[in-house]
């Protein structure tokens, strides 16, 4: 009992004390950093003024009746009711207002779906819980492409309280949607299992990533720097862990990026062809198991509560294509995701590997690469 | 309400109300249990126990609590009043059936305008057919998007067969069921019982039809609830319309008992009126099917 | 006329039956609408104690009460609790007591239906409350069920919970069909429809849009149904479906379903706000017109909840322009309201109190209502705390605060007692605080950029969520204090009441003696 109220005087103390350092109080949306998100800004802060104008004669008028027209101050009630004249022009003066509101806010909405000419296209996918950027090429040639995950990269010890969180504290992913400024991105954006919804506020877009379908959205930043945002459509369990960041960075240093993660896309497109050994897969495998699979199946495979144990049960040590089944295509109903679409061929082989040959489970046998990608493919 | 000659029945209290939630409740709850244990491979059995106790009591419930508003029709307890309450009770509930069916038309003429075209590369998000190679919109949908998941049917049932046949019958047994009810208002109950067993001969005859259809659709063509949208939309919409033609021969039967009994007379006999207000209901709803589902 | 007397005498010149089957075998509307009021207060408290959940993890960033999933869990019940467990309840069972007590009529048109109606609703949220223990959990994807989350996706538990919501329809669209019999069939002689009191009113309305929306949520769960269990595809593309499809037939009931949640408050304001003004209602005929002009455009502006999908742009024009229009016939009720006050006799006991709170902060509702109509506007707002504090403004001052003030209005002709005035008042201004401090600053989050159905949140948004929390405990802790009043009223401690307790109060319903005798118009009054 006494450690309790300690801890919880603790607690109080911590709150009062980290309360200013945390303190923004922000009251109002941004005006964020594009032409776009301006002009919402723009629209957003008419209306509230209109609103509170409204406002303040309506409420005046009313607590001006509350205060003078009580019986305590002896005022005797009058008796007039229905009036034509007075109901008409309460109904056409804020009609009017609302064609006024709609003139401007018709010309944002335009404006926002016209998604042509853009220099830059990136399809986004929404998966359980992270975001998947594929950098097309307009031209259409697919060596040009490359793609990769963007991650939650604040760990669980934050979010679990044992450690101070740091600033961007859910809002920081491990790889960020790298955009040029000054040009016109287009976005196609869809969803691989449920809905999710891509959002920064500072360049005004929020869009639904729908499974099966793809919207289209634009923006153009002129500013470079970070820009972050987060999943606002709720899909499931990580809802709230799958942030958004976008890096607006000056064109050449965006071309020199893209340049590197071609090149990184060759070489990962290499690492599916190569001849790999068993032990070059499990020291891969290990690596991506302690960012994949660690967090349900524990870091030396023993599982935990609903999540099972990985040592020596008969899914990692017996039928090579019922783990592959698994791990690729994952269990429906089950938290088990399918990664096919996630991990690349090596990583996909390494991880399989890795498991079956980890902590005790000593097959010896290997999948490679190019038995993934055939698997994948049949 | 003009004259107050007689008093607005208010029922003592009544036992029907809360054994029907108490069967409604165990129906449910089984059916319920029964598929989710079915999609988890478990054994079912506990929960058809449920659902058959469940059912055997809304029976029960039917019959008493319909039975004791005959009893009080026929002991003269309901006023003129009375009678408007039930033509009120019984045409909102056949608006409400109508707004049922409403959402199902609704989903078909969506997947038709907009899904299904925007998958296939046209329209607004025509974008999305990038994610399905190989896919081509039309309609009737035979081929989806991914025939993996979804096999598409071979063929569609078309509008020119059976379903103008069945057209046929049920704008006819709409027909006879007015002439029945004309034929009861003139107490001509021979000509009643005549026409009324004429109705429900069309019905049953449309019904065996529809059965006939569907192992049809189900057997040759692969035409399933599994086969993409235009098997749901098409079994959805012709199913729930089977089911309440099946509902409304059944009352149309429970009418043809009644007046074989001698119920109802030339100026009161609102439970075949409602019973007919029903059966032009299903009618119009198959209006709507024929040329929505299976002509266009 | 004496065989009115007469036929009655065999049939119910006497009161209650005793005991357990008195509730459940009653025929009687007042029976009823009790156990629909009591009902609705437990699931308000139970409802209440899952926000309370939801408000102690968001106290502060970080996870530390609950994991994500029974966050989910408690978001998604704590609205459909509200929804169709507390609010719609609430309204049906003020129906029950007073639509007969003001047209005239002797009960509801439909006795035994209306026994049927309420008790269906125990049985629906015996099914939807015990998915909570099933085996992977309650409903977790939010009141609004967006397929293929609560598809595909879903907990087993959720084929449960499809049935528990065609249980809740059922029960729905039979109370609704006997409201709409009651008030066309049996009203008293001479009263016109343009006589009917305006609860009565918001009523007739009300109940036209619960027959016309609650079979379509029935259609769409239907579909999930047929999705999950047996191979459809509407909500998939894979088939040529789409989960869109869902959005589109969910909120075609959804939209109209907020209203549903409204119109009777409607009409409760505007039979308090008269009563304590001691002036007429200003503009009966154009409150009525409003009322359908706004059940109407119900209808046809239900995408804008849906302005980020990706309609057409022709389609997002036009329910922006149709969702705007709605202000007009809101602002003609509030403007209506304003003008019955003015010059006014005033005094200010808890139902006025709770009026007067509803008309401002219902107004503030309508205001973030508009900004989110705003298309362009709402792809910053949509699905942000934003949203959260405006649906709370329009339901909580909105539909709860009508609630309480009706229920004080006409406790004193349920009970035949005064409730506690200073009790009452405490009640009001302990929950007006508390419900401001929980709600307002929720708009600084939205436009701050929170997403709404988070169980943990970036460092900026820490203050407002631990003073919205503080404000949500508060408001939670306070409705205990409304039970005791109620309890306390209707075990008759307290001054009794007067057939009229209210004197500027006016209706058929203070005709009758307090508490209202067990059958009242068995002879139909005359209206003039």
């Amino acid at each position: 009992m006494h450690v309790h109220v300690k801890r919880a005087g603790a607690l109080v103390a911590g709150l009062l004390l980290s309360a200013p350092a945390l303190a923004e109080w922000t009251l109002n949306m941004s005006p964020g950093v594009t032409e776009t998100s301006n002009q919402v800004y723009g629209l957003h802060m008419t209306i509230l003024w209109i609103c509170v104008a409204i406002g303040v004669v309506v409420f005046g008028v009313m607590f001006w009746s509350i205060f003078a027209h009580r019986k305590s101050k002896g005022h005797k009630p009058a008796n007039f009711h229905e009036n034509t004249v007075v109901e008409i022009l309460w109904t056409i003066i804020p009609f009017a207002i609302l064609v006024i509101m709609a003139i401007p806010a018709t010309a944002t909405l335009v404006d926002m779906y016209d998604s042509e000419e853009a220099e830059v296209e990136i399809k986004v996918t929404g998966y359980q819980w992270r975001w998947q950027y594929e950098y097309l090429d307009m031209q259409g040639n697919e060596d040009n492409e490359f793609g990769y995950f963007s991650n939650l990269a604040t760990s669980r010890d934050e979010i679990n309280n044992r450690m101070n969180k740091n600033e961007n504290y859910l809002l920081d992913v491990d790889n960020p949607m790298v955009v040029p400024v000054g040009k016109r991105v287009r976005l196609l954006i869809t969803a691989n299992d449920v809905i999710h919804s891509w959002w920064v506020p500072a360049f005004s877009i929020k869009k639904d990533a729908i499974p099966g379908f793809i919207n289209k959205v634009w923006f153009q930043v002129d500013e470079p720097g970070t820009y972050r945002g987060q999943c606002t459509e709720l899909c499931g369990k990580d809802h709230g862990f799958m942030p958004v960041v976008v890096e607006a960075v000056p064109e050449e240093e965006y071309n020199q990026w893209a340049a590197n993660q071609r090149e990184a896309a060759e070489k990962e497109r290499q690492l599916t062809e190569k001849d790999w050994t068993l032990d070059e897969l499990v020291e891969r495998g290990e690596g991506v198991y302690a960012s994949y699979c660690a967090a349900c199946h524990g870091d030396d495979g023993s599982g935990g509560g609903a999540f099972p144990s990985l040592r020596g049960t008969s899914v990692v040590t017996e039928d090579m294509d019922a783990h592959l089944d698994i791990v690729v295509n994952g269990v429906s109903g089950t938290a088990m995701q399918a990664f096919g679409g996630q991990l690349s061929e090596a990583d996909l082989a390494a991880v399989i590997t890795y498991e079956r040959n980890a902590w005790g489970n000593n097959t010896e046998e290997m999948v490679t690469p190019k038995e993934i990608f055939d698997y994948k493919n049949q | 309400m003009a004259n107050n000659q007689q008093t607005y029945y208010v029922p003592e209290q009544s036992k029907w109300p809360i054994v029907a939630t108490v069967g409604m409740l165990l129906t449910l709850y089984g059916v319920a249990s029964i598929m989710v244990s079915g999609s988890q491979g478990e054994s079912a059995q506990g929960a058809w126990i449920i659902f058959s106790i469940g059912s055997l009591v809304m029976v029960y419930m039917l019959f008493g609590w319909f039975g004791s508003v005959i009893r009080e029709s026929r002991a003269g307890l309901y006023s003129d009043q009375m009678d408007r309450s039930f033509r009120w009770g019984m045409a909102w509930f056949i608006f409400s059936e109508v707004m049922f069916f409403a959402a199902f038309f609704g989903a078909l003429f969506y997947a038709r305008v907009f899904a299904v075209p925007w998958l296939g590369g046209e329209g607004d998000k025509g974008a999305s057919a990038m994610l399905w190679e190989g896919f081509q919109a039309t309609w009737p949908l035979i081929n989806n998007p991914d025939p993996e998941a979804y096999p598409a049917p071979e063929g569609v049932i078309g509008a020119w067969g059976l379903p103008l046949v069945n057209t046929i019958l049920l704008v006819t047994s709409s027909f006879t069921v007015t002439v029945a009810h004309h034929a009861l208002k003139e107490n001509n109950r021979k000509k009643v019982k005549i026409w009324l067993a004429a109705t429900i001969v069309l019905a049953l005859v449309f019904l065996g039809l529809q059965a006939e259809e569907y192992v049809h659709a189900y057997q040759d063509l692969n035409l399933t609830l599994q086969s993409g949208i235009y098997g749901s939309t098409f079994f959805m919409l012709t199913g729930f319309h089977g089911a309440h033609v099946i509902l409304g021969t059944l009352i149309l039967i429970v009418m043809f008992i009644r007046i074989q009994k001698g119920h109802f007379t030339g100026d009161n006999h609102f439970g075949f009126e409602a019973a007919s207000w029903y059966w032009h209901f299903v009618d119009v709803v198959w209006l709507g099917l024929f040329v929505f589902v299976y002509v266009i | 006329m004496s065989a009115v007397a007469d036929t009655h005498a065999q049939d119910h010149h006497h009161g209650p039956a005793k005991g357990i089957t008195r509730w459940l075998l009653t025929t009687n509307h007042k029976d009823i609408g009790t156990m629909y009021l009591i009902f609705s207060f437990t699931m308000f408290l139970l409802g209440g104690s899952m926000a309370m959940v939801i408000r102690a993890e968001l106290f502060q960033p970080g996870l530390q009460i609950v994991q994500p999933e029974f966050f989910n869990q408690m978001t998604t019940m704590h609205g459909l609790i509200m929804v169709f467990g507390a609010v719609m309840p609430a309204f049906v069972g003020l129906a029950n007591w007073m639509l007969p007590l003001m047209v005239g009529a002797p009960d509801m048109a439909l006795p035994r239906m209306n026994n049927w109606s309420f008790w269906l609703l125990p049985a629906a949220f015996l099914m939807l409350v015990s998915t909570l223990f099933m085996e992977g959990g309650a409903p977790n994807f939010g009141w609004t069920f967006y397929a293929p989350l609560s598809t595909t996706y879903g907990p087993p538990s959720t084929t449960f919970f499809i049935f528990a919501v065609h249980i809740m329809g059922i029960s729905s669209i039979m109370g609704a069909i006997n409201v709409i019999a009651t008030i066309l069939n049996l009203r008293a002689p001479g009263m016109t429809l343009m006589k009917m009191p305006m609860f009565v009113w918001t009523w007739l309305i009300t109940a036209f849009l619960l027959i016309a929306v609650m079979p379509v949520l029935a259609g769409v769960v239907t579909m999930m149904l047929m999705d999950i269990n047996f191979g459809t595809s509407f909500f998939d593309a894979a088939g040529g479906g789409d989960p869109v499809l869902f959005q589109h037939v969910f909120w075609f009931f959804g939209h109209p379903e907020v209203y549903i949640m409204i119109l009777p408050a409607f009409g409760v304001v505007s039979h308090i706000i008269p009563a304590f003004a001691r002036k007429p209602l200003f503009g009966y005929a154009s409150m009525v017109y409003a009322v359908g002009a706004i059940a109407l455009l119900s209808f046809v502006v239900w995408a804008h909840h849906m302005f980020t999908v990706g309609i057409p742009i022709f389609g997002q024009l036009f329910f922006m322009y149709a969702t705007m229009l709605i202000a007009v016939p809101t602002g003609v009720k509030v403007f209506n309201w304003v003008a019955t006050m003015f010059r006014g006799s005033m005094t200010f006991e808890t139902p006025m109190l709770f009026s007067v709170a509803f008309v401002i902060l219902f107004t503030i509702g309508g205001f973030s209502g508009l900004m989110l109509a705003i298309a362009p506007a709402d792809f910053q707002y949509h699905d942000t705390y934003f949203v959260v504090a405006h649906f709370h403004y329009v339901l909580v001052p909105g539909a709860i605060f009508g609630i309480f003030a009706a229920a004080y209005y006409w406790l004193p002709k349920w009970t035949g007692t005064m409730y506690d005035e200073t009790l009452g008042k405490t009640h009001f201004w302990l929950s007006f605080v508390g419900m401001n401090l929980a709600f307002f600053p929720m708009h600084f989050l939205g436009l701050a950029g929170m997403p709404r159905r988070i169980p943990d949140y970036a460092l900026q948004f820490a203050d407002f969520n631990m003073v919205s929390s503080i404000g949500a405990f508060m408001f939670g802790a306070t409705q205990l204090l409304f039970l005791f009043i109620v309890v306390k009223c209707a075990r008759g401690n307290g001054e009794k009441a007067s057939a009229k307790p209210w004197d500027g109060a006016e209706g058929l319903e203070w005709t009758v003696p307090s508490p209202a005798p067990y059958h009242t118009f068995e002879t139909p009054p005359e209206v003039k």
